[in-house]
């Protein structure tokens, strides 16, 4: 039997260093967690609005909320899933603001029209990266996402171009997991088919553009 | 297995959160059923396409703009608000 006395204390993460030093006042430490997810912070903040000038301040806002709220993150989950939900909270403030008329929830469910069933099927070849060029490719995109409605848009963006797992989007949007996984769906079955409108009639070559 | 069934299951497929059993079920539905799997290969390109698209990166300028606004917002918050120890 060995005497050495088992390592109670969890590894603790490289991230969670960060934030213990930045929890004793240590700036520099705070800066690091800044440099280290303002890009992601950002990439999710314009989605969310639609809008290069909210992202910017959503980007300010949530590192300044996460910074003076910082003694009270308990731990239990990554800092980057703490300070997304942050984040994500206060894009779909300035969601509401700027387009009043829509409801803008997380909570809601999000009525369509019947997405289960995908109307067209057909292959998408040659591969779209070859059928238009970045800029094209980039604007075909764009347009895309941003008609999903925005609680789909939210889930399809954390989980499937942040690659957060499922569990950290539910803890994230504050969402149960199934709940998250049927909006993941619809939400990858919905830009499919609408990529779809785009890829298939430029591959058939009918030209009626 | 029917292809609304194995809609439903899509997301997990894709996923890779499908226990053996259920995913061998999955497969051979794709084997026999042209639309299914070009759903699912379609799916799988669209998910590739957005996460490879970089549609929203943070040039530089503006990256070093808004690292050095927080961090001096954030100074100004620690004067106002003195750590109580
Ligand atoms: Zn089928």
């Amino acid at each position: 039997m060995s005497t050495i006395q088992p390592n109670i204390e969890q590894p603790v993460s490289e991230e969670m260093a960060l934030v213990r030093r930045a929890k004793r006042g240590d700036d520099q430490a705070f800066e690091e967690l800044v440099r280290r997810y303002d890009r992601n912070v950002f990439r999710i903040a314009q989605h969310i609005t639609q809008n290069r000038e909210d992202a910017e301040d959503v980007v300010q806002e949530a590192f300044l909320k996460a910074y003076s709220n910082l003694e009270k993150f308990q731990e239990q989950s990554k800092f980057y899933t703490w300070l997304v939900r942050i984040a994500v909270n206060e894009a779909l403030m300035k969601l509401r603001r700027r387009k009043p008329e829509r409801t803008v929830s997380l909570d809601e469910e999000v009525k369509t029209e019947d997405d289960s069933l995908p109307r067209e099927v057909a292959d998408w070849s040659p591969n779209p990266e070859q059928m238009y060029n970045q800029g094209e490719l980039r604007e075909i995109l764009t347009r895309t996402i941003q008609g999903l409605p925005a609680g789909f848009r939210t889930v399809f963006v954390l989980r499937d171009v942040e690659g957060l797992s499922t569990e950290e989007t539910a803890q994230a949007l504050e969402l149960s997991i199934p709940a998250v996984k049927s909006r993941l769906l619809r939400a990858r079955l919905q830009l499919r088919e609408r990529l779809n409108r785009f890829f298939q009639k430029r591959a058939s070559g009918d030209g009626d553009q | 297995m029917k292809c609304s069934e194995f809609l439903n299951e899509l997301t997990n497929y894709l996923d890779g959160a499908l226990d053996a059993r259920t995913k061998s079920e999955l497969d051979n539905h794709l084997a026999w059923c042209h639309n299914c799997y070009v759903v699912c290969d379609t799916t799988r390109k669209t998910i590739e396409i957005y996460h490879n698209s970089e549609l929203y990166e943070l040039p530089d300028d503006l990256r070093a703009r808004l690292e050095s606004a927080i961090m001096s917002k954030c100074c100004a918050h620690k004067k106002s608000e003195p750590p109580t120890s």
